[in-house]
């Protein structure tokens, strides 16, 4: 399946959903830092890692996908959580490669240039998130495809 | 100043990276960056300048278990209303329990 850009989406998208993404970004990262300002680093980087804005983004997602269904007079419901299954999924292949970007610079960084460090380990993350995504696809298309009957 | 500026930039990468995945397709494609390491890049990149090099790669070193607790709480959200139908909202809610347990859980077990 091809990787597509589709501007239309932003469309959907209302004022007050783009605030509240702001807003719990906003607030997330002041409470990763109060979090290891009061319990030490060790703490406060569990939550780098903390799906801040998951559960808002998968309620947006599963509310467009059911209003477009019912603007075609059908229901919705399922279809919207099946999207937001499929949202989880490709978090759950991301949060491995997020895995990955923060073993880079936990390594890395006492040892080189903290910009080089932090340019390089989200190159890895994209790389790596693609690369798994593309394996994925691939293990469902292989099990999916029909097997050839050998003649004996 | 330094909290509202942390407040500022992080407010502003997660948006990038959420708006980033809307227009993203397929689904499952833009559902990676459910997982993108944007709170990390605002608060690393900032933590950088204040404390330096070796409390910034403490942090990067408990993200990793934080990384596999976010991976428990999207296998979950998979399950539950990816396959058995529960309601969004509650759902993603409900289990940031899931991930708040499996990161604690992790970091005693190994970081402590």
């Amino acid at each position: 399946m091809k990787i597509r850009i589709n501007w239309a989406a932003l469309r959907q998208v209302k004022w007050y959903e783009y605030l509240t993404r702001f807003l719990l970004g906003g607030l997330i990262s002041v409470a990763a830092g109060l979090i290891a300002k009061a319990f030490g680093p060790s703490v406060g980087g569990l939550f780098l890692a903390f799906p801040a804005i998951f559960p808002a983004s998968a309620t947006l997602l599963d509310k467009h996908e059911r209003e477009k269904k019912q603007r075609a007079g059908l229901p919705g419901t399922i279809r919207g959580r099946l999207a937001v299954g499929l949202d989880a999924r490709g978090a759950a292949m991301g949060s491995l490669a997020l895995a990955a970007f923060a073993g880079v610079i936990w390594k890395m960084l006492p040892h080189a240039s903290s910009p080089a460090v932090l340019g390089a380990a989200f190159v890895l993350w994209i790389v790596l998130a693609i690369a798994i995504w593309r394996v994925r696809k691939l293990h469902v298309y292989l099990s999916r495809r029909p097997r050839r009957c050998r003649p004996r | 100043m330094d909290w509202i500026l942390r407040f500022l930039v992080g407010g502003t990468i997660v948006s990038l990276f959420a708006l980033v995945a809307d227009v993203l397709k397929p689904k499952g494609f833009a559902g990676l960056f459910g997982a993108a390491p944007s709170v990390a890049l605002a608060t690393l990149s900032l933590t950088l300048a204040s404390e330096g090099k070796l409390y910034a790669a403490m942090e990067a070193r408990s993200m990793i278990a934080g990384a596999a607790a976010l991976f428990l709480y999207a296998l979950g959200c998979l399950y539950l209303i990816g396959m058995k139908h529960f309601k969004a909202a509650p759902t993603t809610l409900a289990l940031l329990s899931i991930w708040v347990v499996g990161a604690l859980g992790l970091w005693a077990a190994f970081l402590r």
